[in-house]
């Protein structure tokens, strides 16, 4: 199974490794959702969707189906 | 006298852009639409030192120059279009202290197109705060830009900002970056193709989804010597184009800017963890919307009250000062009652922008989206509907003008296209009337019939709103992205001046942008209402007075005098006779003669008034639509009533009122009278089918001119409130003529 960032839990955090679908939102990348850079997990609304996350300093909330594009490298532990 | 400075305004959202504009301009502002689409045109004046003037252009915010809504694409147009009358001489750039990497994203985009660019550094005074240390030359020097850092909380840096725009011409217009490394052989064809354009320009015109003048993207890719690039490789250069531009400013970054951690503190977490919570998270939003609901309900009742009354005394003062007259009656009924319409709204839609302009400045809207997204989302809503949808229970106009939050222009429209369906406080008295007429007084596990059929009412109100939303949302085909992203700002308190120019702003956007059209169509009702062509309208008085010379007041007027002087009577003060019999004394007696003759002057008035009304050309198109609302089971008189209403459902119990001819502030008289009134064949007019179908049409009909001005304004065009107010009468009628005839 991918690990996506719809995969995390309440404040597990990852590094973006790559982008499941080939073209992403450019609005994102613009915000620092960039390969390389680290992604928390702040909340989740019920039914999973959508979901706050603390990317390169960026608070901001996306939809699931967004979250599940964006694979990641998970982290052990905290920093 | 020295050239005007003209000044664009731009930057990335929740960066207190819209503070900084405030904070120049004062209220030296013009807001308006640009041509032809909905997207807020704000311009202000500020002044400079030496008399010079600065026109401060207030654009969108945006993340970058890659457009993804119409909002977004007005910036970007306006700055790539150098013969635009607003192309700005200098673009001061608004940033966030906190969130500067991801601010100067748009800042170095901006600097490549070579206008003259300021770094306006914003919320300084959270840097101690956050722990954050900035050196300023060393960032002037790499960015090779002039840089102001300033607080509009804290007003300190205004100035600084305001003489480097006075020296704009000394900016460095050179850029930061060469953005043809991202792929060279493709700019070098570029470069080959257009020799005489900049071509970061060009690849800014390229990448937009929308075609600019005087450069057109079809024109581009027409050109032979030139390979097209597909949208999905054009995507994939504008990340890699991303992350050039992260790369400068990370370097930048790292020798001028620093963050001690330690010394960081801020409520984020600790708020968040509550505020978007599963459970409390929609305790305190449900908490927070009855506060609002209950402001906009309560609170604007007294203001309310004290503008109607205002204007009716002005009426009534035109009436008596003027000469009499035709020009007198359009003024103090027409004009006067017209605008006192328009004012009335006022007090409601300042106190829900207050709101709103307070959960916004917080940065808890965000956090509302966040919590009530996925629950709008199958009914083609956004989060952010949920608080016009709550605050059309007490008016659907401020509500309507509160959807300009939301980004989406689908989820926007279908938002104000839904929203006059939720039961607003104009449709209550009518709901109130009619109940008490034709629903009985019982109780079911407690609960009184007539509270249980308010209350479904509104249940309607909300089920109807959403439903109409899930249709909409299947039919209509409006270009829109799907995108959704929201960003979640800081918890900050908010500014009181920006509350104050939000208040400020929307009364005046509602007044003199729906005010027009409110007072045209008042004026043409209050015409019809008042004109007549026939013999019977023009002589009504003297028809009217012959008649009750001749058979005496009509039976509804007779009893409604016994019954005044009943009244009056049993409270009168007796005399003891020398018999030991009750007599009122002589002064009594007298005044008791003249309590029957005004009486009967006022009887005689409200018959005239009721007459005249009749036979007006409303009267005449409520006889003429009878056969259209018969099957509905109303007769011409509930005709007129829903004619005349079309300015303002309340309107509807005065026009019965009216026509029945008993006075407006009698409410128990309007009530008995309405009761009392039967059909041809002896049955009372207003029964359980009757009621029900008139309830169900209120619910449903667009019976209000103002919300449909103010639709008007918000989305710039006739097609959709004509729409809504197509589909909301088709609607209404078909429930109610169906209720009718199952019930009766």
């Amino acid at each position: 199974m991918v690990f996506t960032v719809a995969h995390l839990k309440r404040g597990e955090k990852g590094i973006i490794k790559e982008f499941r679908q080939d073209v992403l939102p450019i609005k994102l990348l613009e915000l620092g959702c960039l390969p390389g850079n680290q992604v928390e997990l702040i909340q989740i609304a019920p039914l999973k969707d959508p979901i706050y996350i603390n990317v390169n300093g960026s608070h901001i909330a996306i939809r699931r189906s967004v979250a599940l594009q964006i694979e990641l490298e998970p982290i052990a532990g905290h920093e | 006298m020295s050239k005007d400075i003209k000044v664009a305004l731009i930057g990335n959202p929740n960066t207190g852009k819209t503070s900084v504009f405030n904070t120049l301009t004062g209220l030296k502002q013009k807001v308006g639409n640009y041509p032809g689409i909905t997207v807020e045109k704000k311009i202000g004046l500020c002044k400079l030192s030496r008399g010079v003037k600065a026109h401060i252009l207030d654009l969108p915010g945006t993340y970058s120059l890659n457009t993804t809504s119409l909002d977004e694409s007005v910036a970007v147009e306006l700055l790539l279009n150098k013969n635009a009358p607003d192309f700005p001489d200098v673009a001061v750039v608004v940033s966030d202290v906190e969130n500067l990497k991801r601010n100067l994203l748009l800042f170095t985009q901006i600097k490549d197109l070579k206008i003259p660019s300021i770094l306006a550094i914003n919320m300084a005074d959270r840097m101690d705060y956050k722990g954050i240390s900035l050196d300023i030359p060393k960032m002037e020097k790499l960015l090779n830009t002039k840089i102001a850092l300033l607080s509009t909380r804290k007003n300190t840096g205004i100035e600084e900002l305001k003489t480097l725009i006075e020296k704009y011409k000394e900016l460095p217009k050179s850029e930061n970056l060469d953005i043809s490394v991202i792929d060279p052989s493709y700019f070098k064809r570029l470069k080959n193709a257009f020799p005489g354009e900049d071509l970061y320009k060009l690849w800014v015109v390229i990448t937009q989804d929308v075609n600019f003048t005087p450069l057109d993207k079809k024109d581009i890719q027409s050109q032979s010597p030139f390979e097209i690039k597909s949208g999905a490789e054009l995507k994939r250069l504008q990340h890699k184009e991303t992350i050039l531009r992260y790369q400068y400013i990370n370097g930048i970054l790292k020798e001028t800017y620093s963050v001690d951690r330690q010394a960081a503190k801020g409520w984020r977490a600790g708020l968040d963890k509550i505020l978007t919570h599963k459970i409390f998270g929609y305790l305190i939003f449900f908490v927070i919307l009855l506060t609002i609901f209950q402001a906009i309900y309560d609170w604007s009742s007294v203001p309310m009250d004290f503008i109607d009354e205002q204007f009716a005394a002005a009426s009534e003062w035109v009436k008596n000062t003027l000469p009499p007259g035709v020009f007198t009656n359009l003024i103090a009924e027409g004009v006067v009652a017209g605008i006192g319409g328009i004012v009335i709204f006022i007090p409601q839609i300042a106190f829900l922008f207050f709101f709103i302009a307070i959960l916004e400045e917080s940065g808890y809207m965000s956090r509302v989206v966040f919590l009530m997204d996925r629950l709008m989302r199958p009914f083609g809503l956004s989060g952010k509907s949920v608080v016009p949808l709550i605050s059309g229970t007490a008016c659907a106009i401020p509500a309507v003008m509160a959807t300009r939050n939301i980004e989406n222009w689908k989820e926007r429209l279908i938002t104000i296209l839904v929203v006059p369906f939720t039961t607003c406080s104009a449709r209550l008295p009518v709901y109130l009337i009619i109940i008490a007429l034709v629903i009985p007084e019982g109780r079911l596990m407690g609960l009184s019939y007539q509270a249980l059929t308010l209350m479904s009412l509104y249940l309607l109100g909300f089920a109807a709103s959403i439903l109409a939303a899930k249709v909409l949302h299947q039919i209509l085909k409006v270009r829109s992205r799907s995108f959704f992203m929201v960003e979640m700002p800081n918890y900050k308190w908010p500014l009181w001046k920006n509350v104050f120019y939000t208040v400020v702003e929307k009364t005046k956007s509602f007044v003199y942008g729906a005010g027009k059209i409110i007072l045209a169509i008042s004026i043409v009702l209050w015409f019809l209402g008042s004109n007549g062509f026939s013999d019977e309208f023009k002589n009504a008085e003297q028809i009217v007075t012959e008649r009750v010379a001749q058979e005496g007041l009509s039976p509804n007027s007779q009893a409604f005098v016994s019954n005044k002087l009943e009244e009056f009577t049993a409270t009168m003060p007796m005399n003891i006779t020398a018999d030991g019999s009750l007599t009122p004394s002589a002064a009594v007696q007298d005044s008791l003669s003249i309590l029957q003759a005004d009486l009967r002057t006022r009887v005689i008035n409200q018959e005239i008034a009721s007459y005249r009304l009749e036979h007006s050309f409303i009267g005449k198109m409520g006889k003429f639509i009878e056969p259209v609302v018969r099957p509905l089971g109303y007769d011409w008189k509930i005709g007129i009533a829903v004619l005349t209403s079309f300015a303002a459902r309340e309107v509807f119990v005065g026009t019965l009122a009216t026509i029945y001819s008993v006075g407006n502030d009698e409410e128990e008289t309007i009530k008995n009278r309405m009761s009392a009134e039967v059909k041809a064949d002896g049955q009372p007019l207003f029964n359980l089918a009757s009621g029900v179908s008139l309830m169900l049409f209120y619910a449903f009909a667009m019976q209000c001119m103002s919300t449909l001005a103010i639709v008007k304004r918000e989305t710039n065009s006739w097609k959709w409130p004509l729409l809504q107010l197509g589909f909301m009468t088709i609607i209404a009628y078909l429930t109610a003529l169906t209720a009718y005839q199952l019930l009766s």
